[in-house]
């Protein structure tokens, strides 16, 4: 029994390590995609991994780099993805903000500020602070809602003029 | 969408739907998606700026990752992946809905046909979420979130085309006028309809309309665009009748799998 949860644990230490292959500052663990390591019916280990969008082409990536580094501790060990619950910016670590801003990514906003608010013409805008990780002013302005992956928008610093990175809400 | 290492043992076989109308259902979910993210793929590096560029292929990556685990689960049920869906099925057999594969048009015609299939889109996966099948409702709550990007996107441009410059409102009218007939086909029953709605799997269609024309005439309102009147309510996709266009779009879509059967990345 006590070599199952050793087992488990050496596992979720190795899977935990693996780099977001996107944003490589961010482990697999900063991100909140490692969602558990069990032992399956049959015995077997499983690490459960969610993926961040539905065509998030890094799924299969990290589902093999899992592999790989699993693949020391134990050979048999298996990576089942799991879309629910559907995974939120919520479950990014703290650790792993600090990291995205230190690598000049805006990180992103809890969810409780809405999803992504439509603004039509005669609405008041809606409150959304996001600072600029260069200079850290708050006049920030979207250039584009989709960026270079799915996860990340595009915006410009009014105050110094910098085009950066925001990870959406999601 | 080939999966090389599909093959390896430690794979887990996604779940199968426990119903063959479930698995019809979930493949024609899937293919709106896949149809539409092939259209809006078509853009890359034809958009009107390249930011433009960036967010259509991002919406599109968004459907075509929903149309592969719609297309796995329904497939699973007859033993079919999602390349065999795919890619190896004809024309007739595609059960999407002709507003996904209506020929791009102008950039207006992309925006108006995204905006009418994105609100839809987001009221049945809202619905979806409480589905009685676990993994529609698994797919439907992650996808949900997608979508409201694709609906705040879209609802910007129709925006400011509709009350832009005196052409860009004409030719928005224009493609309102075009796209909006295929409409009538999103909140269409018909008798697998009825039975997922019977089975509490899936939401029927027309009782999706009236939230999603609210969503709708609010933008288009703010638009300054007009409600097209006419009664053509063109139909057939859930049949596999489908327009002009379709041919060719699958003849590029499935091309290199059919000329390179079995070929990986």
């Amino acid at each position: 029994m006590s070599s199952d949860v050793e087992r488990l644990a050496a596992l979720r230490q190795a899977a935990a390590e693996v780099p977001d292959p996107e944003i490589p500052v961010l482990t697999i663990a900063d991100l909140g995609i490692l969602r558990d390591v069990r032992l399956a019916a049959d015995g077997t280990a499983e690490v459960v991994l969610t993926p961040t969008y539905s065509g998030c082409p890094a799924t299969e990536a990290i589902r093999q780099d899992v592999l790989a580094r699993t693949a020391g501790v134990d050979p048999r060990a298996r990576v089942v993805v799991e879309l629910a619950p559907a995974w939120t910016t919520d479950w990014i670590t703290s650790d792993g903000r600090a990291k995205l801003h230190e690598y000049g990514i805006a990180p992103p906003r809890p969810t409780r500020t809405g999803p992504v608010p439509v603004r039509l013409g005669s609405r008041p805008p809606a409150a959304e602070e996001v600072r600029c990780p260069r200079c850290g002013s708050a006049d920030t302005e979207v250039v584009s809602r989709f960026g270079s992956t799915p996860c990340k928008a595009l915006r410009r610093c009014r105050n110094c003029a910098e085009p950066f990175d925001e990870f959406k809400t999601l | 969408m080939t999966d090389p290492v599909s093959e390896d043992p430690r794979d887990v076989l996604p779940p199968a739907p426990a119903h063959a109308d479930i698995a019809a259902y979930a493949i024609r979910l899937g293919d709106d998606a896949l149809i539409l993210s092939h259209r809006l793929s078509e853009w890359s590096a034809h958009s009107p700026q390249i930011e433009e560029d960036l967010a259509l292929a991002n919406i599109a990556l968004d459907l075509l990752g929903q149309a592969r685990t719609l297309l796995s689960y329904g497939g699973a049920f007859s033993g079919r992946s999602e390349d065999d869906l795919a890619y190896l099925r004809e024309e007739r057999q595609f059960t999407n809905l002709q507003l996904t594969e209506l020929d791009n048009g102008d950039f207006a015609v992309t925006m108006v046909r995204q905006l009418l299939f994105s609100c839809y889109q987001r009221e049945l996966y809202r619905d979806l979420e409480s589905s009685t099948d676990a993994q529609l409702a698994a797919i439907a709550a992650k996808a949900v979130k997608e979508v409201s990007y694709h609906v705040e996107h879209a609802s910007t441009w129709v925006l400011r085309l509709g009350d832009g410059t005196e052409l860009s409102h004409d030719r928005t009218q224009a493609a309102l006028e075009a796209v909006w007939p295929y409409s009538h086909e999103l909140f269409a029953d018909d008798e697998l309809a009825r039975r997922i709605a019977d089975r509490g799997v899936g939401p029927l269609p027309s009782g999706l309309r009236p939230a999603w024309l609210g969503a709708v005439q609010d933008v288009l309102t703010e638009a300054t665009l007009s409600l097209p009147a006419g009664d053509w309510k063109p139909s057939g996709g859930r049949k596999g009748l489908h327009t002009e266009g379709f041919g060719y779009l699958l003849a590029e879509m499935q091309h290199l799998h059919r000329s390179h059967p079995g070929a990986t990345w």
